[in-house]
């Protein structure tokens, strides 16, 4: 028997993001038959063009529309999906910042399985859900079975579902604001005060057209400096991945990924990096990627053009020494 | 300021490459070199640094067996006033909500002002800690990046959100926080540190001791199980290069002016 499927939009400026459409062809993959509801909420004109656009490719909207959710905390969100999805319902949400926030507290007051970040689904059988996931930052990958019968929250990881755009919808858009707020506006323990803007550093990375960037193999803050005479003899810029910041090696405006920036060289030099989804996240317009890691099987040479495997101690002054000799 | 903080043992990811052992039920665990999640570290440190400038005390505890005990005490020797162990062979196999059910339980033991967790863990699953608030009934918020205190009943939150912004919000006590990686600089742990706490009892509690129904948790109660590992396919995969680094090298720099990667 076919059951609800939910898909939470996340929106942004009055437009939906890439993760709408994505969470269209996972639903697919659960049931071929499904009717997938699209989840809106917001506030002002800004959900409306967000509930239109989006019932071009659903099946049906659903709206909460609340001047508290100008800006949307899964705080103040949780509690009024929690009075509008029916029991027994699969709410698919897109596994970012705004996901991990709302998702696993979700499934408890829904009291429905959780099946985090998912990156495929192998089918479903008697009710049981086969679904992909990754651990150890995708060094390896695990199966894992859930039973989504009686309900199920499931987050899927942006960018691993192919979105796709032959599904039309029936533009049927209905209003549950009222049964979303009945009982009055939730959330008054965790109150949204402001965004802070990410600081500007001294080099705009995002602009760069040659990136080198440097990950945990480069083990000692010392050994910085090879990073930067190599960035120096090729003309570029040097940026890094999340452990390169959290130990304060280098400013957080030179972070490549979901939660630094969003880059788009023509060539990017990923040194020393594992290649989690997250930092991966931040590549975008295609770069050429040369990755070098001493261990084989970093994620990152799945993502690659071209790999060496070799320590990037002993491997980046070799050749920053050689580009030096050819300048000249 | 009473803080509790949630820690696992985990391999040490800086330490080892993970495979997937014969029959492809689990890790290579062999010769596997453990420690304390790492951003569950970044909590413990935040406890700290909060306990040091307004009193109080910080309490580790981790589910887990026996071994999970060197975890906790490592954390002790950070400066954690004390360590808990929930251990019980029916918590075996739990999924993220059996965990987030012993834990729960453990709290409504105590009078905790604030409980943090690391934001995930070796399985990437970012669960734990929001399903704890959601059983707890107190607010919870993800990827902290930023804590201040503002008095006994309220605290500064900041979250990390994409592009490097960052979310700030006034949270009513008690409530449950996820810490982000690179919150603070998380303190050495000297052997002599270790040493100073190696006798320091650390209480064990089992799933009575809990008042915790064994058939709700571990394997029994989990709904999401994982069934087998695999290594990643490599899908289209780098081209390697191979060679003496001379010749690796050659062939990189020829790729790099091709691609307009040397100015």
């Amino acid at each position: 028997m076919a059951q609800q499927v939910f898909a939470y939009i996340i929106h942004k400026d009055g437009v939906a993001d890439d993760t709408a459409t994505e969470l269209i062809a996972a639903a697919g993959k659960l049931d071929p038959d499904a009717r997938v509801t699209a989840v809106v909420a917001g506030a002002g004109s800004e959900i409306d063009s967000v509930c239109n656009e989006v019932a071009c490719s659903f099946a049906e909207v659903w709206k909460i529309h609340t001047p508290v959710l100008a800006y949307v905390t899964a705080e103040v969100l949780r509690p009024m999906l929690v009075r509008i999805l029916p029991k027994h319902g699969n709410v698919l949400v897109p596994h970012d910042h705004f996901g991990m926030d709302l998702a696993p507290g979700l499934s408890i007051k829904l009291d429905a399985v959780y099946l985090p970040d998912a990156v495929d689904f192998e089918g479903v059988d008697n009710g049981k859900l086969k679904a992909v996931r990754e651990e150890y930052t995708g060094q390896v990958s695990t199966h894992v079975l859930s039973d989504i019968s009686e309900g199920a929250v499931i987050t899927v990881r942006p960018g691993s579902f192919k979105a796709d755009e032959t599904n039309s919808g029936e533009g049927n858009i209905i209003d549950k604001t009222a049964q979303a707020i009945e009982g009055g506006v939730p959330g008054g323990t965790c109150r949204f005060i402001e965004i802070v803007e990410a600081e500007v550093g001294d080099v705009d990375i995002t602009k760069s057209d040659i990136l080198v960037s440097v990950g945990r193999g480069i083990e000692d803050e010392d050994n910085l400096e090879m990073i930067h005479e190599l960035a120096k003899a090729m003309g570029g810029d040097v940026s890094c991945s999340r452990p390169i910041v959290d130990a304060k090696w280098l400013e957080k405006s030179r972070q490549v990924g979901t939660s630094g920036q969003t880059v788009k060289p023509k060539v990017y030099m990923a040194l020393g990096i594992s290649g989690a989804f997250q930092h991966v996240g931040g590549l975008k317009g295609s770069p050429f990627v040369i990755a070098i890691n001493k261990n084989p099987r970093a994620p990152i040479f799945q993502v690659a053009d071209v790999g060496i495997v070799d320590d990037i101690l002993d491997f980046i002054p070799e050749l920053t020494e050689r580009i030096n000799d050819l300048k000249g | 300021m009473e803080i509790l903080v949630c820690v696992k043992r985990v391999p040490d990811p800086s330490e080892n490459e993970i495979e997937v052992n014969r029959d492809g039920t689990d890790i290579a665990r062999d010769d596997l070199v453990y420690s304390v999640n790492e951003w569950d570290n970044y909590a413990v440190e935040e406890a700290i640094q909060i306990r040091d400038r307004l009193g109080g005390s910080v309490t580790v505890v981790s589910v887990g067996d026996e071994e999970a005990e060197e975890v906790v005490r490592r954390e002790m020797a950070m400066g954690a006033d004390k360590g808990i162990l929930l251990s019980d062979d029916a918590f075996e196999g739990s999924d993220g909500r059996g965990i987030a059910a012993i834990l729960t339980a453990q709290v409504k033991r105590g009078n905790y002002d604030l409980i943090l967790t690391g934001t995930q863990a070796d399985d990437g699953a970012a669960q734990v800690g929001g399903m704890l608030a959601a059983m707890l009934d107190w607010p919870f918020a993800s990827l902290v990046n930023f804590i201040e205190v503002v008095d006994d009943k309220k605290i500064k939150v900041g979250r990390e959100i994409a592009g490097g912004n960052q979310e700030m919000y006034e949270i009513d006590l008690p409530c449950v926080l996820s810490i982000q990686t690179g919150i603070n600089e998380p303190r050495y742990v000297s052997i002599r540190g270790i040493r100073k706490v190696t006798s320091l009892e650390i209480p064990v509690h089992t799933a009575g001791d809990l008042g915790v129904s064994p058939e709700s948790v571990g394997e029994a109660g989990a709904k999401t199980k994982c069934i087998d590992y695999f290594m990643p396919e490599p899908g289209d995969g780098a081209q390697i290069l191979e060679g003496s680094t001379e010749e690796i090298i050659d062939k990189l720099i020829e790729l790099l002016k091709a691609k307009g990667g040397i100015k």
